[in-house]
């Protein structure tokens, strides 16, 4: 049944799980790394080995062409690389329950760094379920695994610097955009620039996003500002998209292909299996795990880094993952006190540079309310199908939480376990009973994280019977 | 216009090309890229039907979060296609509806 023991397990090969074991690995500790993708990369550097072969690689951008030499030094590191391996419970001990290839494996270790990165906010709008419908950085995902866009010009919803990006990858790539729905909310840049002087630490990219817009603006499809409200239409396939905005303004126009976005939120599902205590971030509008300043949770020996500990963008991860590994190389008398003290100073450094532009980014691209508070008809629960109506309607019967909601409705129940709807769950109830978001909670998370056969935990049993 | 693909690729597969069967039906594609992505470029750019109200589902985060692209691959079921790559041969069944256990 073991797979295996490590001194640490790291879940996650993107930025900061690929930095936390070359430096893990580097200073004499064992170290397993497994994670979802067939490569490492996690989302930001996603399919990079294959396209730093090719002329793809260029048009992409500086920033995505870093994850070169960081996914060659993650290979020769030393630790043990289990790629396509889809994690479905963890715990402490701890052991690690693992499908690679439809066999299940336990993983054993001492210590785990979870490193399992963000994803994006759920948008729940009415027919965001229509095929057709995507997120922003699904298409990203697509440009860079499969080079590939949308066949006809395609429309863009939303706000933070992600669209930007894409849209700017897109038309290097030679794709086309039918319009921009920009959803930030007016009097955003006012409120945002009361953080410019902290922000001034990371000028370059403050310029490097307003020459993304600029040239976007030339580019001369349509930009309406200051949308409210989306609304995706068609028979088995999005059609008809229509829109409005804070000024009561609207259309409705043929579309085949929408992409949304409205930030990211820490993928939070492994610490709440672990039992790591989670806070509300006001300025994220997010749960984050509590983490102490080497990014230990409060269950001994987890330690939580890159975007999963809180949105912290590419520059954060990377010292965020060698810290969790300084503080368990001295734990494990790999490294005297002093100098993991002395290291650590030098990422920390480089960690509060890294966050200099969150506060203003935080607050220009701040989810709009309606993100919130969807219509009636809108399935909250993309699995089960639950609209925000239903959930509306209950959630002022008593005053039930989250699992109570989902033990009425089955909202949450799904094979998402909660990913997509959880948010707008809590937000909903949290309105309709007059209560903070954070009072509300989220829903229990439960094993298995992901789908798994019988036949999968069949050969976890022969493999137990046969040790 | 309904049964335009959604998506295309921007370049030839050349030496990479495979085949995969989806529902049966030969479709190109290329060694390493996802199951989901491939089903995005057909013209019925759909994975699955939804268990509750049949309607039809197509690939949506691409990152293991949404669970839309669910498909049976070489015979096993519920398995998520943006995280897998195709090979030559695979075989690639589309969900409808609630699914039944089988053998």
């Amino acid at each position: 049944m073991n797979g295996g023991h490590s001194d640490v397990l790291i879940v996650g090969a993107g930025p900061a799980g690929m930095a936390a074991a070359v430096s893990a690995a580097g200073l004499g500790l064992s170290v397993r790394v497994i994670d979802d993708q067939v490569a490492p990369g996690g989302q930001i550097w996603r399919g990079i080995e294959a396209v730093a072969a090719s002329p793809r690689l260029a048009r992409l951008g500086d920033a995505y062409g870093e994850g070169v030499s960081r996914a060659a030094a993650f290979r020769v590191c030393g630790a043990l690389y289990e790629p396509q391996s889809q994690l479905w419970q963890i715990e402490p001990g701890f052991r690690a329950f693992v499908t690679r290839d439809g066999e299940a494996r336990v993983f054993t270790a001492t210590a785990v760094i979870l490193a399992t990165g963000a994803q994006e906010r759920p948008v729940p709008f009415p027919g965001w379920t229509l095929p057709g419908v995507l997120t922003a950085g699904a298409a990203q995902i697509l440009l860079k695994t499969a080079d590939q866009v949308p066949e006809k010009p395609v429309w863009i919803a939303g706000c933070g610097p992600l669209p930007l990006l894409y849209m700017t990858q897109l038309l290097a790539a030679g794709g086309s955009i039918a319009g921009f729905l920009d959803t930030t909310p007016r009097g955003r840049m006012g409120a945002a620039l009361r953080h410019l002087p902290g922000g001034l630490r990371r000028l370059g990219d403050l310029v490097k996003g307003l020459s993304w817009s600029r040239a976007l603006q030339r580019q001369g499809f349509p930009i309406i500002r200051q949308v409210t409200e989306l609304r995706a239409e068609g028979e088995g396939r999005l059609q008809r998209l229509s829109y409005r905005t804070a000024n009561g303004r609207g259309d409705s126009v043929p579309a085949e292909v929408l992409l949304v976005h409205e930030g990211i939120v820490p993928n939070i599902h492994a610490p709440l299996a672990l039992g790591c205590d989670i806070r509300w971030h006001e300025g994220q509008h997010c749960y984050v795990p509590v983490l102490d300043e080497w990014g230990e949770a409060s269950q001994a020996n987890v330690f939580i880094v890159g975007d999963g500990a809180g949105i912290g963008g590419m520059e954060a991860c990377e010292p965020r993952g060698r810290l969790a590994a300084l503080r368990l190389a001295a734990r494990m008398q790999k490294l005297g006190e002093a100098a993991a003290d002395a290291a650590a100073r030098k990422e920390r450094a480089a960690l509060s540079r890294a966050l200099a532009l969150r506060p203003l980014l935080d607050t220009l691209y701040a989810p709009r309310p309606q993100v919130f508070a969807p219509a009636d008809e809108t399935l909250v629960c993309r699995c089960e199908e639950v609209t925000a109506g239903e959930l509306r309607s209950r959630a002022v019967q008593g005053q039930p939480g989250p699992n109570q909601i989902k033990a009425f409705t089955r909202a949450g129940m799904g094979p998402c376990q909660g990913r997509q709807c959880g948010y707008t769950v809590a937000h909903i109830l949290a309105a309709a009973q007059n209560r903070s978001v954070e009072d509300v909670g989220f829903y229990r998370i439960r094993p298995p994280l992901k789908p798994v056969t019988l036949g999968e935990l069949a050969s976890l049993d022969e493999q137990e019977t046969a040790a | 216009m309904k049964d335009a693909s959604m998506f295309h690729k921007l370049h030839d597969p050349g030496l990479s090309a495979v085949t995969v069967y989806i529902d049966g039906q030969a479709v190109a594609a290329e060694a390493g890229e996802s199951v989901a992505a491939v089903l995005l470029r057909q013209p019925a750019g759909w994975s699955r039907t939804t268990p509750i109200s049949e309607s039809p589902r197509a690939p949506y985060c691409m990152m293991g979060v949404c669970f839309e692209c669910l498909v049976e691959i070489d015979g096993k079921g519920s398995v998520q296609g943006c995280l897998t790559p195709v090979r030559e041969g695979m075989s690639i069944i589309r969900h409808m509806g609630v699914r039944r256990l089988s053998a």
